[in-house]
């Protein structure tokens, strides 16, 4: 890197005034606090969250808190579902998008160039503005009140396509290509011998993402989901919400034993959603 | 970016076709780039096209479907709950977008330090809000927000301000739902604008830094700048978000989750699409005010385009 070397002619003057930390301090504080609260709420009593000034500090009450949130809705249940939907919409995504990216970077199809750019045009359509019929549509198909429901619609993701072709189109060289084709591998070879693993963080930081938004999806499962043994976390707050209108610290518990996986999960893996966020965007 | 804008490019990099070629390796392209378009068509473009189609239906979704013409257009433009929800939708969506953006510059600057350290923990932590539920944030902001218990109140009582009715009022609705998105997005449009900016040359803050610009005027003349393209691109990503505003209106006032309260106060145009599609059974009048949410998001898009074009050309 040439930064380190442009590091070491820097001047005094110009190390990192504390403002700087001050102005950074307080946006993470202020990120970080209502989880904070959710989790100070969630572990003391329902009472917390009525009470002034304001408790501070977490409590030992959270597996009775916890308990009650999984006796009032089939909590473990929506857990599952979530889980469920979750990982096949990342694992799916991740496949899915490797694949018809490949096609786009490395092969060679008539109509190529016209099917991505539809590709690339279909994400600025926003489609939740068709929720009625895309409702239609899954009663039609019987889907109304299942997983699928919301599995098979989230499989399809054109910013994927573009991301992983993108990958694929620097990772993969085209001489590595063409030694595969004249040992005699076939197409789909090439794509799981060679291509998949050689875009495989790509991938995986793409699955990630998809990951995240299916956990945290609320209007289409809100839309399909009937039943409360079908229900997502998320649409289990919901019920949580509204099955005591008061009681909003049943609630967060909810919200927090709804985040705390991901929060989990982001603690092993959120270094690579901060890059994918910052390789994503185009500069300049 | 640039590859976006010209496919065409990589054309010639591409291999030869192979020597052999049968007919299941002519056909593999198509096979590995047809689930998206199955999906896409059946769940995307098809109930798009759609929506124009049930517009014109009094559309019952267990009785009848009785052709109305314009009729549903008609009563749309002839209904003050359509314009108090584009106005809610217009609100939240200034509300939310500006204040989230310029806070993105500021941290963004803050953080583009060579020398700053814990810099992946400053970046990670500003990530946690953006893989928090929408759900599990409208909860939480509701609480601290709360007229009678609320933290924010709380601290208001301190300073001798009278407690301010968040949820139930028009403008403290609209600011509460503010807060929670832009608390939600911040984090990650701070780290879209940092990539913008570590693409700007060191050197050229250095040349400033020699020549006397202190951290404002660099932060003024040389980050803003340089940053244009993707600001544009950030707004309408936020407007295109901002049109679709709908879980936290929706659970904000549990007592009347469907109109976001008892005078509608903060109901958006998607919960009131909601609300006459799946709360009243109206899938014809539902699908009008679906037409009229893509009449705005290609109107603004326009705008958009207009307006990227002319930054392009200052460039």
């Amino acid at each position: 890197m040439t930064s380190k070397t442009r590091r070491s002619r820097r001047r005094p003057a110009e190390r990192v005034r504390w403002w700087t930390y001050l102005g950074l301090g307080l946006a993470v504080a202020a990120s970080l606090f209502p989880l904070y609260w959710m989790f100070v709420v969630a572990t003391t009593d329902s009472a917390t969250a009525y009470k002034l000034p304001p408790a501070v500090l977490p409590g030992g009450n959270f597996l009775h808190l916890a308990d009650l949130v999984f006796t009032t809705v089939p909590f473990l249940r929506s857990l599952a579902n979530s889980l469920i939907v979750a990982v096949c919409i990342g694992v799916g995504q991740a496949v899915l998008c490797a694949l018809a990216g490949f096609a786009f970077a490395k092969l060679r199809f008539r109509f190529r160039n016209t099917l991505f750019l539809f590709v690339v045009l279909t994400m600025t359509v926003p489609t939740q503005l068709a929720v009625i019929p895309q409702y239609l549509i899954i009663s039609s198909l019987g889907w109304v009140d299942t997983l699928q429901a919301l599995i098979v619609p989230g499989l399809a993701s054109a910013f994927g396509i573009f991301w992983m072709r993108q990958h694929l189109s620097t990772a993969l060289n085209d001489e590595l290509l063409q030694a595969a084709r004249i040992d005699g591998a076939n197409t789909w070879q090439i794509f799981w011998r060679i291509a998949f693993p050689l875009v495989r963080p790509a991938a995986f930081v793409l699955g990630l993402f998809g990951f995240v938004t299916a956990w945290n999806d609320f209007l289409w499962p809100f839309i399909v989901l009937k039943s409360p043994e079908m229900y997502t976390v998320q649409i289990a707050i919901k019920a949580l919400q509204s099955n005591r209108d008061i009681d909003l610290g049943l609630a967060m518990s909810g919200s927090f034993l709804a985040t705390v996986p991901l929060l989990v999960i982001f603690v092993f893996v959120g270094r690579r959603m901060v890059s994918g966020i910052m390789d994503g965007a185009f500069k300049g | 970016m640039a590859t976006l804008l010209d496919p065409v490019q990589s054309i010639h990099s591409a291999p030869a076709r192979p020597v052999r070629e049968g007919w299941g390796e002519r056909i593999a392209p198509y096979v590995y780039i047809a689930p998206f378009f199955v999906i896409f068509g059946i769940f995307g473009l098809v109930p798009l096209l759609f929506t124009f189609y049930v517009a014109l239906f009094d559309w019952n979704p267990i009785g009848e479907h009785v052709f109305v013409g314009l009729d549903n257009f008609r009563r749309l433009f002839d209904d003050p709950r359509f314009f108090g929800a584009v106005r809610n939708t217009l609100s939240i969506w200034v509300l939310s977008t500006v204040p989230q953006l310029i806070i993105a510059l500021l941290v963004a600057h803050l953080l583009n330090h060579v020398r700053l350290r814990f810099a992946v923990l400053f970046r990670m932590s500003m990530l946690v809000p953006y893989i928090t539920s929408v759900a599990a944030t409208t909860i939480v902001f509701a609480q601290l927000f709360d007229r009678d218990y609320g933290m924010l109140n709380w601290l208001l009582s301190l300073v001798g301000v009278d407690p301010v009715d968040f949820v139930q009022s028009t403008w403290g609705s609209h600011l509460l739902i503010a807060a929670m998105v832009t608390w939600r997005w911040c984090g990650y449009t701070t780290l879209l604008y940092l990539a913008s900016l570590q693409a700007v040359p060191r050197e050229v803050y250095e040349a400033a830094a020699v020549d006397g610009a202190g951290g404002w005027q660099q932060f003024r003349h040389i980050s803003v700048p340089s940053l244009r393209p993707v600001i544009v691109f950030t707004v309408v990503t936020s407007t295109i978000g901002g049109l679709q505003i709908f879980t936290e209106p929706l659970l904000l006032n549990p007592s009347a989750p469907l109109t976001c309260g008892p005078i509608r106060q903060c109901q958006t145009l998607t919960l009131f699409l909601y609300e006459q599609g799946f709360g009243q059974f109206q899938f014809g009048y539902g699908s009008a005010i679906g037409v009229a949410l893509f009449v705005m998001v290609v109107v603004i898009a326009g705008i958009n385009y207009l307006l990227s074009t002319r930054v392009r050309r200052e460039r």
